[in-house]
């Protein structure tokens, strides 16, 4: 456990997520013949939002939200630390179930509907999440992030299987098309505005910093499979994201069900078979 | 150890005391100080004895033997009277056929076998006292307001309240003596006296559907008893000892066929597929029934038993396919509860699910999985008895087990509703009790061999449990505008209840590092010469995230003020203050919340079918696994 | 701190228009004009918006919905009426069904007439609205009513 990184998480992650999202809105545009709005256009979005009056529907909304925000840079704080993989999953679940609750209390039909599909993205994808912390701990015999990052062979060559199935669930966690089932950003628009319908100023501003620091742990996470050699975890990470970006602007909203199906198939099926051969081989 | 015999008695002459008063605010008050009273002594046990280890107690055992035989005999024939009177025939049978097994081993082998030690207390019996002592106490006083009010709501019910609370108070006796005996004819006594009160209390209410209900509960358990009877004949024929601790130090060699029919037993008393439908029949029965009996008490009973013999089943095949009966229960019970409204029914599939997790620990039988299997014990009787009892006080003011029907529940009933979210957030949110337990038994999986299957299990089986209980959570949480404050309705008792038992929830989430230390890992070392615990690390961690729980509701206080209300969105159809708005044709319509229930991907049926041809064949495989190489794998 | 001008959202609502000004609202998001480059995003969501873009006239049918979508709207928000239905009513002015523009039923900051109106006025517009925004926020923020129309 490393509590440097950990602050050095909570400082500069939103900063990375955000260049990030703003990359992504770029390239989003350049991909569909567009200029695009100016990198820094997230910071400005949110800047804009903090401005804005504090309007609400329900008093615990903004109560919940504050709580999704702290819990998803806390998990992702643990996660940088080196602290224990299962934890940080679960702080994860935590932080969306407190998200999910806002959109509940804010007891309007599209909040609602939004909340119970984010429920439905939850379910379809906590499985993998919580296989691939186990992939790991087979893999490396340590839930410990650090312990994971410091092993000394490729991650991605004794868990291929787990990778393949995170990168489909990676698609849903990034709120990126087919997957995009509870909100979406940009001006994607998904039964109304899902779950953040009732958000408006800050309590959106929150939502959207919440997501930087998500993004950063997600790629965090995939950084895991290719530690041994940061020079081409960077590369992998990158090309990762703009494959999510490519398959965002190739593909069309998939229903719930759809969803849902597909992903606990892909989990089942990927997750079971490198799973056992792992513990079969014992790890080569 | 006159504690031991103190709380063994002390419930009974309570009972007693009870049945003699009639309904009297002095009955009421007797309750009350009985209940304190075994609390205490609950807690006194655990004051003199969690360092001592293991003490077995030598107690004469012919004449309680005589007298338990005896009472068994009478049992069965109160059995049979009341299958002749509402004409069933099969428990008739069974209650035959199981004393006729008990008379013949105690006629034929138990006069041969002299057990030296009859009670003993170890840190997990601690543990189990503490949870009957306490939770089981709790509800007892909770049942006095409940049964107050459930008697005004239901005239046509006969009031057979001095009853009803005898058989509580036998019941925790009884409890008691499951986890404190070491002779196990007396524990199978025991056993037999829980299924008899849970049949007397669900059929309370004495209507075609309680009296099915109750026949039902009793026929699956009385088959579970004759595997238990079984257990004690191969003993009394080959081994000649009945006591606990030696069995279960005799390793499987020795132990491995009553190990697995006492697991047969256990499956059927707590509940697991394929025999899960009498507790959700029981579900008919007065709420505190439900809560103490159903939730976190009888039911534990079971699964005290399979994991007391773990260390026997561990690494074998019938522990294994043991093990698989809890996962598959866990997978089908979990996604079952999804498509329920009724909200006892969503509370007891979620207790079979759970019950389905410690069963799937106690047969993988590793000394991680042993100390997560206890852990999932303690944390689910606290947090599923605040449930209960939420649901009960509900359902009194609300006039419905409906989920759909406790929208507001914030608004209408403030404290209740926020006691129901902290039961609900304990099964399964961190940093709460239920989600340590879960990180312990994904390790205990992991380690296992074998343990990926179980590890799917749970991976998709505890996801399904987030979306029933955050979906419930949400509709509690909604705040329909039109809601009236119907909490002052709620009997003062009753809500101390409540908020006793929604502190221990809590309590045991900030204690849990320390009852680790003092009973589960000693317990753990004792039998394993292994430790399994918390790192240091984590336990920081959840700390942490325990204090943002508790601090962060702070900041409700600052975002009470300096806001400007907005409605929420509806199409810009203009609404309301009740959530009427405007539709085509200038009619008003009333704006719905529903969940969704998913029954085209869950449904009761077909997953309880599908389950149950599982769980068959698991439990056929597992007896199979017996003979094969002597059952070792 | 004016990020307000960087980022505005915008809600954009049809009360009785002949579709015409609303394809040119689509216009402005397509790659030709491409108005995400000024930060502007169509968010279809009232309680996200800072600019209401409204086209066609005034009815007894939604004149409710406009107040509405208006009041669901956080400050500082201004009012973009597009089209000269939605400035005066236009062509429908005299109809026995229609009450006329848009400032019938709510405070409108920019009028933006044409029939329909062309891409590069609905951009204009929008940009001189972003002054009326901007005005409001550093009256809000000065601790001012920020309804009071410019």
């Amino acid at each position: 456990m490393n509590v440097l990184y950990a602050i050095a998480f909570l400082v500069l992650a939103p900063l990375l997520g955000g260049l990030i999202a703003g990359i992504d809105r770029k390239l989003t545009a350049r991909m569909q013949g567009r200029v695009g709005p100016p990198v820094l256009q997230p910071f400005y979005d949110v800047g804009k939002l903090l401005e804005k009056e504090h309007a609400i529907v329900a008093i615990s909304q903004n109560f919940f939200v504050l709580a999704y925000l702290v819990f998803i840079a806390f998990s992702g704080a643990i996660f940088f630390a080196g602290g224990d993989l299962l934890l940080v999953v679960f702080a994860l679940t935590l932080a969306h179930v407190l998200l999910v609750l806002g959109a509940f209390a804010a007891t309007s039909p599209y909040s609602f509907i939004g909340a119970e599909r984010e429920l439905i993205q939850l379910m379809a994808y906590e499985p993998m999440v919580v296989l691939a912390a186990a992939g790991f701990y087979i893999a490396t015999g340590s839930f410990s992030v650090s312990e994971i990052a410091a092993f000394p062979r490729p991650l991605i060559v004794l868990l291929p299987g787990i990778f393949v199935g995170l990168f489909y669930v990676l698609t849903m966690k990034l709120r990126k098309s087919p997957f995009d089932i509870a909100t979406s950003h940009h001006a994607h628009q998904e039964i109304v505005k899902g779950v953040t319908t009732e958000f408006s100023g800050s309590t959106l501003g929150m939502v959207e910093v919440a997501h930087w620091y998500e993004t950063v742990f997600l790629l965090g996470l995939f950084w895991l499979f290719f530690a041994w050699s940061p020079v081409i975890a960077v590369i992998a990470v990158a090309i990762l994201y703009l494959a999510e970006i490519f398959i965002d602007n190739a593909t069309a909203r998939v229903k719930w069900g759809f969803a849902l199906r597909s992903i606990w198939a892909v989990t089942l099926v990927l997750s079971a078979l490198n799973l056992f051969a792992l513990q079969f081989f014992g790890g080569l | 150890m006159d504690i031991l015999l103190f709380l063994l008695l002390a419930p009974l002459i309570a009972a007693v005391l009870l049945f003699a008063l009639p309904n009297h605010p002095v009955r009421d008050w007797l309750v009350r100080i009985a209940a304190v009273v075994i609390a205490g002594a609950s807690v006194y046990l655990l004051a003199t004895a969690f360092d001592k280890g293991t003490q077995l107690v030598t107690f004469p055992t012919e004449p309680a033997g005589q007298v338990m035989t005896g009472l068994a005999v009478v049992i069965a024939l109160y059995i049979i009277a009341m299958g002749a009177k509402y004409r069933k025939l099969i428990p008739i049978v069974l209650a035959l056929v199981q004393t006729g097994l008990l008379l013949w081993f105690e006629l034929g082998y138990a006069p041969g076998m002299h057990a030296e030690h009859n009670l003993f207390v170890d840190e997990f019996s601690i543990v189990m006292a503490l949870i009957i002592g306490i939770i089981g106490s709790a509800i007892c006083v909770y049942a006095v307001p409940y049964m107050r009010t459930f008697h005004e709501q239901h005239p046509e019910v006969a009031d057979h309240r001095r009853a009803f609370f005898f058989v509580l108070f036998v019941f925790l006796s009884a409890m008691f003596g499951i986890v404190f005996s070491n002779n196990l004819a007396w524990l199978f006594f025991f056993w037999e006296v829980t299924t008899l009160c849970s049949f007397v209390l669900i059929g309370y209410s004495k209507t075609t559907e309680a009296i099915d209900n109750s026949f039902l509960a009793l026929v699956l358990n009385l088959v579970g008893g004759i595997g238990f009877v079984g257990a004690l004949l191969w003993l009394g024929m080959t081994q000649g000892t009945i006591e606990l601790d030696r069995l279960v130090g005799a390793g499987a060699a020795v132990a491995l066929v009553p190990a697995t029919l006492i697991s047969f037993a256990g499956l059927t008393k707590s509940a697991q597929l394929p025999f899960s439908s009498w507790l959700l029949g029981a579900m008919v029965a007065p709420t505190p029934v439900s809560a103490l009996l159903h939730s976190s008490t009888m039911v534990k009973a079971g699964v005290y038993a399979i994991v007391k013999f773990a260390p026997v089943l561990s690494g074998t095949l019938p522990g294994i396919f043991v093990g698989l009966v809890g996962g598959v229960t866990f997978l089908a019970a979990s996604a079952i509860a999804v498509t329920q409204s009724n909200a006892k029914r969503v509370l007891a599939y979620s207790t079979v699910a759970n019950l389905g997790l410690v069963v799937a620990c106690a047969g993988i039988g590793t000394y991680e999985a042993v100390w997560a299997a206890i852990l999932l014990i303690i944390f689910h009787a606290v947090a599923k008895s605040l449930l209960f009892m939420g649901v009960g006080s509900v359902e009194h003011q609300v006039h419905s087990r409906d989920i759909e029907d406790m929208a507001g529940l914030v608004t209408r009933m403030p404290r209740v509703g926020v006691m129901m979210l902290i039961g609900m957030a304990g099964m399964y949110l961190a940093p709460l009790g239920m989600l340590i337990s879960k990180w312990a038994t994904l390790r205990a999986f992991i380690d296992a061999p074998g343990g990926i299957i179980f590890l799917l299990l749970i991976a998709f089986g505890s996801a399904v449990t987030v979306f029933f209980w955050a979906k419930w959570m949400g509709i509690i949480i909604v705040r329909p505008n039109h809601a009236e404050m119907i909490e002052d309705r709620v009997p003062w008792d009753e809500l101390s209840v409540l908020g006793l038992v929604a502190f221990l929830v809590v309590a045991a989430s900030l204690l849990f590092p320390w009852v680790s230390k003092v009973l589960l890992e000693p317990y753990v070392f004792e039998i394993y010469g292994k430790v399994a615990e918390l790192g240091q690390d984590n336990v920081i961690i959840m700390l942490l995230m325990m204090g943002a729980v508790i601090v962060l509701p702070l900041s409700l206080l600052y975002f009470r003020s300096g806001r400007h209300r907005l409605d929420p969105y509806m199409s810009g159809r203009p609404t309301t203050a009740d959530m009427h708005f405007s539709g085509s044709l200038g009619i008003q319509r009333e704006m719905g919340l529903h969940n969704y229930y998913m029954d085209d991907w869950f449904g009761e049926q077909r997953t309880f079918r599908a389950g149950v041809v599982v769980t068959v064949l698991l439990i056929v495989l597992m007896f199979a696994g017996l003979f094969v190489a002597g059952g070792l794998a | 701190m004016a990020y307000m001008k960087r980022s505005p959202w915008i809600i954009h609502y049809d009360g009785s228009s002949c579709n015409g000004c609303d394809i040119e609202v689509l216009a402005c998001l397509t790659p030709l004009y491409d108005v995400e480059r000024f930060g502007i995003i169509n968010t279809g969501n009232p309680k996200h918006a800072d600019i209401f873009v409204v086209t066609g006239s005034v009815n007894e049918q939604n004149r409710q919905v406009i107040r509405n979508i208006y009041d669901q709207m956080p400050e500082p928000k201004v009012v973009a009426a597009l089209g000269i239905c939605a400035c005066s009513g236009g062509v429908f002015r005299e109809c026995y069904n229609v009450e006329g523009g848009m400032d019938q039923v709510i405070p409108v900051d920019v009028y933006i007439p044409g029939c329909p109106v062309r891409p590069e006025q609905i951009i204009d517009g929008v940009v001189r609205a972003l002054g009326v925004l901007e005005e409001k926020r550093a009256r809000m923020a000065a601790g001012e009513n920020a309804e009071v129309t410019a």
